[in-house]
């Protein structure tokens, strides 16, 4: 295999271990390094801090960090947007939701760094000219919460839910909110909000 | 998590050229939602990782007759489940997409990331190598609890259960995987991707450490065909199902002409079952060839000690999925 | 107001029904903006200029001792300001995930990095983790004193029915969904100040300063919001003392130490297993007249209790043994009721195959003995009343085994249950400022039960002013001190110290005011915003303007929980229900409807009352089917330390729910008690008789997984009857 390189230069395993074969602690902020790599330049970020910058609700954020930090941390220890929750930390309970580029991920499983240029929308940043979002609003008046720590998570995901199906029926429930958990036992409330943000969004 | 180096190329030539050869060294980013939980865990240390997301012919989804459907590696189970073609065409793989019930993933996680991630067997996860072995060498998933592990191609050394639930339903319809390395690209069919590790050293599936799955094409529906997925899962909230199974049969008037019909779920691989397959050809799908079919896909099935239960669960998962797919599964 | 205290303690009491504005109406919380658009601040959210982030090395092996222990490259880390051996060579670990060695760095990755660069060597010892079956655990049995009551071996001989059955419930965790933790800054000398996630803000310096050596008047304890507690979370626990020695290490440097997951499944809490097989005998019209019980369970090293058997229903003749288990399972503490979800299932369940054998609905069965329940049993009658027409009971129940075609069948289970539920000790310190504005102080803790809401109720109400005036700051340790949130103690407690409070202040307020409206204080009233003389309303002066009379001084009252009597009381019961669907072929169980009817006494705030019930239902639906922390044989070790199998119940998981709380003047009378524990107790118990009662054999054990259910349908059942 290694004799049928791409004739475009793809690297041999001696080549990949000099450019790679930077120390791992390195812990000056570097620019990129680049590469070239299949007639291409590549640049090569990390392993020590690197220059980054957010769009985090409408408005610019930056910072120097590792690319293994993920947006979740990045979020919460850098920028003290402290909405989205870590709890699992693998991707499974939402507790961590926003929304990238309008579509909710788990900002735990998600590389601050990939994150740049896309529009980042935290929990912080769904209320508008001082309001309420209306799921907000009406988590509250349907006690969709008790300790709270889960209801950033699932304001973001409801919200969301609301983006893409205004009318969501008990079945798009289970596949548009199966990513969220809560301990404290809130779903009756949730519910009871999402139907009511619905109605509020029709214009009730 | 270890620190690593990050690359973002553009191109799938940049990607390969950027992969090393040795499994280890680097890895693939696509959705990150398998692979954030490896590098967390410390199963995987790479050096540097390579996001393929920039790629942009490794985007989209194509449908035409007669060519079929193609689908790029780093399509969404989102996308997928949005795309009306597949939903009329593909049922039993908007199914299976659907069982994945948390928008989140479904927004991140790719296609071919739903190929290619690795085992969720708690030993593996907890750094015991895919054999999960102690440093005894005993296995841990017989000495230990397996009651989410195989009941199919369990003679061992593997015991973990394939995670893709997109897998079986792929295969059902006969999909080849489109694959790109140093020595340009080769194609294959999804079954034939997916193998049982025979030593820790091998991968369970088929891929140099410097390829990467491009896209995955579908053969159009043929005529008469229906098809289904149908998932045991325990919770309605994002859950592994137990087992699960996609079928996809070619009826004549009413009598099977061709079937297909794989497991997931139950195996270290997406486990065709040929005897289920000849359970069902020629004959009219009445409840009694689904049973006999069901029975004879767990035919060969054997319990590790606490995993029994499966096997009941995966009979009633192929029963299930071809009485659906002759119920209620999309049929042209 | 000493007076007062001294000759009209009867005085305080709960306004009359039409005198509450916002006692037991639906309110919603008051701190409900913060948290929905994540302003509120937990300690995990905790940023601190200069903070250190701690990371903790794990033990991977359940029994080990140390034989090497090498922090030196992690010392020389860069980044890295403070290592802290928490063990030491020699030392024996008795569970996977104990705490070995400490760390603070600039950084989180950092701190990874160090603790991966920590050297520690073990030799590995035997293990234990398997609580199932006592035969199986040798020299790890404690036993403890057989307890008889009555004449158990005559009664059984009397019987005409005997069932005997195996029950239980494995071991859980809490699984808070924010992880335990501090941030801890050692503060010039020896003053420290801890952020911590805790159940108990007044109580912990008292747990620090010793272990820290600094007196527990330095150290000072703050919280705002807390995720999840559920029992587990009352003490600083080694990572926050750690915290704060990491901090002094580092020159003060704040140091946070959050829990991993994995680690917060491992070790900061576990509900501990209870299996039993219990007899049960009956005269052939129902009457229960014989209990004996066997029990056994793991809460890992300490021996586990005896359990309140049987259950609510005192029967005459009794004999119980239990055997604890000892393991490496990891530490256990209270899970929410600790005990009574266990109790309730192995009583209910076993009286409910009671009445399988006697063809009797298990309803019936519960009516028939309710006078077992002792003085509350006409509540019980009542409830189970209410709750069997919320079900449709009568019209729906069928004899175990749902007769329908498919495999898919339906079933309906009961069960009862009893929590003391008394307020526990409270002060708290009440302004009114003059400018009418109020504030209460106290060293509480609102746990998402809605405390702040139901203080500023409880003082709005008394005080006839709008919620909003009133401002309820707790969550630190220099406020007035008040206990912990266990055991459903907060609500009595903080109310009836709140409601002293007000009514004292008002006291004092009345007395300056009443010259002004020619009248006597006693005269006077304190109504929608206004003081006027109860007789005269026309003769009034508005809140703002009788405040202004303070000479500009603010007037402050102590308040105190008076322990049981007007205002609070002790004992709830309640009444639980489900309807289930089971997939015989898949053994899956689906919750279709869920009934809960719950007293509490007085309640304060009906919307977040009938939250609790909500969520204790939800996570009773959770455990019941779903929990389980899995402990391997082969490792020793937690093999689901994670959210992906250790699996809670989701939003589509729950079916359809229903509360009704018990209120008028009945309840009104005892006064406030406690419901944080109650409507947990009986899901356990409820959804397993459902699901005897739609697939005809008992699924011995909690939770109810396919592999059990499927198990129990080919074994017929756990339970057989002799008749
Ligand atoms: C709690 C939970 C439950 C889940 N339940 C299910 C389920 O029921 N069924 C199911 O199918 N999935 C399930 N998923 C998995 C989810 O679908 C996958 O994580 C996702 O599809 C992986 O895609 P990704 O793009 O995020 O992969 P990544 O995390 O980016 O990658 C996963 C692995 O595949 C490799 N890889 C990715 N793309 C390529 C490529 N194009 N070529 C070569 N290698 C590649 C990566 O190197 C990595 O090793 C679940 C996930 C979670 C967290
Ligand atoms: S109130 Fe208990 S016993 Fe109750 S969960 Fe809470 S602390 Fe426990
Ligand atoms: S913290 Fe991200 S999904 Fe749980
Ligand atoms: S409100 Fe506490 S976890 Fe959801």
């Amino acid at each position: 295999m290694e004799k049928q390189r791409l004739k475009t230069g793809s690297l041999s395993r001696r080549d990949f271990l000099k450019v790679s074969g930077i120390t791992l602690t390195v812990p000056l902020v570097v620019g990129p390094r680049v590469l070239k790599v299949a007639g291409a330049e590549v640049k090569v970020f990390g392993p020590g801090k690197v220059p980054m910058t957010f769009t985090i609700n409408g408005k610019t954020y930056r910072a120097e960090l590792e690319p293994r930090v993920t947006l979740l941390d990045a979020l919460r220890n850098e920028f003290d947007l402290t909405g989205a929750k870590r709890v699992c930390d693998r991707g499974t309970c939402g507790a961590c939701t926003v929304l990238l580029d309008g579509k909710p991920v788990y900002a735990c499983s998600v590389l601050a760094i990939e994150a740049q240029g896309k529009a980042i929308t935290t929990v912080e940043g769904l209320m508008q000219d001082g309001k309420l979002h209306p799921i907000q609003q009406a988590f509250i008046e349907n006690d969709a919460l008790q300790c709270g720590f889960c209801t950033p998570g699932f304001v973001v995901a409801c919200k969301a839910l609301l983006d893409r199906i205004p009318n969501p029926t008990p079945e798009d429930l289970v596949v548009g909110l199966g990513g969220n958990l809560c301990r404290c036992g809130t779903y009756v409330g949730i519910r009871a909000a999402i139907a009511q943000a619905a109605r509020m969004q029709r214009g009730g | 998590m270890r620190a690593f180096e990050y690359v973002s190329p553009t191109t799938k030539e940049q990607a390969v050229a950027l992969l090393s050869s040795t499994w280890g060294e680097t890895e693939i980013l696509a959705g990150g939602t398998d692979l954030l939980a490896l590098l967390k865990d410390d199963i995987v240390r790479p050096r540097r990782v390579v996001n393929i997301k920039e790629i942009a012919e490794l985007r989209g989804i194509s449908f035409s007759m007669p060519a079929g459907l193609r689908i790029g590696a780093t399509v969404t189970l989102q996308e997928l489940l949005d795309h009306p073609d597949i939903a009329r065409h593909y049922p039993a793989l908007v199914q299976a997409a659907r069982g994945v019930t948390s928008p989140q993933i479904r927004n991140m996680g790719t296609v071919g990331g739903d190929l290619c991630q690795r085992p969720r067997c708690w030993y593996f996860r907890s750094g015991f190598g895919l054999l999960a072995r102690d440093e005894t060498g005993r296995s841990l998933v017989l000495e230990g609890d397996n009651r989410y592990h195989a009941i199919l191609g369990n003679e061992g050394p593997a015991y973990f259960v394939n995670p893709s639930s997109l897998a079986p339903a792929l295969i059902a319809y006969g999909a080849r995987l489109r694959i790109f390395g140093p020595r340009g690209t080769r194609e294959i069919p999804v079954e034939r991707f997916f193998r049982i590790p025979k030593s820790e050293a091998e991968r369970e599936y088929d891929l140099q450490p410097n390829e990467i799955v491009t896209e995955i094409l579908v053969p159009p529906p043929s005529a008469g065909m229906v098809s289904a997925t149908y998932e045991v899962r325990q919770r309605e909230a994002l859950d592994w199902p137990l087992a699960t199974a996609s079928v996809a049969l070619v009826l004549e008037g009413q009598r099977v002409r061709s079937a297909r019909v794989v497991l997931g779920h139950v195996a270290p691989i997406p486990w065709p079952s040929p005897e289920a397959e000849r359970a069902l050809l020629g004959k009219t799908v009445s409840e009694e060839v689904a049973q006999a079919a069901a029975n004879a896909a767990v035919q060969r099935a054997r319990s590790l000690g606490k995993n029994e239960y499966k096997i009941q669960l995966a009979r009633v998962a192929v029963r299930r999925a071809i009485q659906q797919a002759v119920g209620g599964g999309a049929r042209r | 107001m000493a007076e007062r205290n001294a000759m009209e303690m009867a005085e305080y009491k709960w306004p009359e029904p039409e005198r509450r504005r916002l006692i037991g109406k639906r309110i919603s919380r008051v701190d409900g903006p913060e948290k929905v658009t994540g302003r509120a601040k937990y300690t995990y959210d905790v940023n601190r200029p200069g903070m250190l982030a701690g990371k903790v090395l794990r033990c991977p092996h359940a029994h080990a001792r140390i034989v090497r222990l090498d922090t030196s490259a992690a010392e020389k880390m860069p980044g890295v300001k403070a290592v802290l051996p928490l063990k030491k060579v020699g030392d024996e670990i008795l569970w996977a995930g104990d705490e070995v060695v400490a760390v603070a760095a600039v950084d989180e990755p950092t701190a990874e990095d160090a603790i991966r660069a920590i050297v520690v060597e073990y030799e590995k010892l035997p293990h234990f983790v398997l609580d199932t079956d006592p035969k199986a655990a040798g020299e790890r049995v404690r036993p403890t004193a057989e307890q008889v009551e009555g004449d158990p071996d005559a009664a059984f001989r009397e019987a005409e029915v005997v069932v005997e059955g195996l029950y239980g419930a494995s071991l859980i965790t809490h699984c808070c969904l924010e992880a335990h933790g501090a941030v801890v800054e050692w503060e010039g000398e020896n003053n420290v100040l801890v952020h911590v996630s805790t159940q108990a803000v007044s109580g912990i310096a008292g747990q620090m300063a010793g272990p820290l050596g600094v007196p527990a008047g330095n150290i000072r304890v703050k919280q705002d919001h807390i995720g999840g507690g559920f029992g587990s979370k009352f003490g600083p626990d080694s990572w926050g003392i750690a915290a704060a020695q990491l901090s002094k290490m580092a020159g003060g440097r704040p140091v946070k130490i959050m829990l991993e997951r994995d680690a917060e499944l491992m070790v900061a809490g576990a509900r501990p297993s209870y299996y039993g097989r219990v007899r049960v005998g009956a005269k052939r019209d129902g009457t229960v007249i014989a209990w004996e019980s066997e029990t056994w369970g793991t809460g890992g090293i300490p021996p586990t209790s005896p359990l309140p058997l049987p259950y609510v229903l005192r029967i005459p003749n009794q004999r119980k043994r239990h055997v604890a288990i000892v393991t490496n399972s990891g530490p256990a503490r209270a899970w929410r009721a600790p005990l009574h979800p266990q109790a309730c299932l192995l009583t209910m369940a076993a009286l409910d195959d009671l009445a399988a054998a006697l063809r009797m609905d298990p309803l019936d069965l519960l009516l028939k003995n309710i006078e077992l329940a002792g003085e509350r049993a006409d509540v019980y009658r009542e409830e189970l009343q209410i709750a069997a027409e919320l079900m449709e009971w009568k019209k729906r129940w069928h004899p175990r085994g749902d007769p329908s075609p498919g495999p898919v069948k339906r079933g309906l289970g009961v069960s009862i249950h009893t929590w003391p539920g008394r307020g526990h000790a409270c002060r708290c310190d009440l302004t009114i400022h003059p400018d009418g504005s109020v504030e209460v102080k106290l060293g509480s803790q609102d746990l998402g039960t809605g405390t702040r809401t139901a203080i500023a109720i409880v003082v709005a109400d008394t005080l006839g002013i709008p919620l909003e005036a009133v401002r309820v700051r707790i969550g630190d340790n220099q406020y007035p001190p008040a206990g912990g949130s266990g055991g459903s103690t907060t609500i009595g407690g903080v109310s009836s110290a709140a409601r002293r409070a007000a009514l004292d202040a008002l006291d004092q307020l009345f007395a300056r005011i009443a010259p002004l409206l020619n009248a006597s204080p006693d005269q006077l009233e304190a109504w929608e915003g206004r003081i006027r003389v109860k007789e005269d309303p026309s003769r009034s002066i508005a809140w703002e303007q009788a405040c202004a009379r303070l000479d500009g001084m603010p007037l402050t009252v102590r308040g105190e929980n008076p322990g049981p009597g007007e205002l609070t009381t002790a004992g709830a019961a309640g009444v639980q229900m489900a309807d289930v669907s089971v997939d015989i072929e898949t053994g899956i169980v689906r919750i279709n409807k869920m009934v809960a009817v719950q007293d509490c006494g007085l309640i304060i705030n009906m919307k977040t009352a009938e939250s609790q019930c909500y969520g204790a239902m939800i996570m009773g639906i959770s455990y019941a089917l779903y929990e389980e922390k899995i402990m391997d044989p082969a490792t020793g070790r937690m093999l689901n330390p994670n959210m992906e199998f250790y699996k809670l119940a989701g939003l589509a998981d729950i079916g359809e729910l229903v509360v009704h709380m018990m209120t008028g003047e009945k309840y009104d009378r005892r006064g406030v008690i406690g419901l944080g524990e109650p409507p947990v107790i009986s899901p356990g118990a409820a959804i397993s008789n459902a699901v005897a009662n739609a697939i005809g054999v008992r699924v011995p054990f909690l939770p109810l997984t396919p592999e059990r259910v499927l198990e129990a349908l080919a074994k017929k059942g756990g339970s057989h009857a002799r008749v």
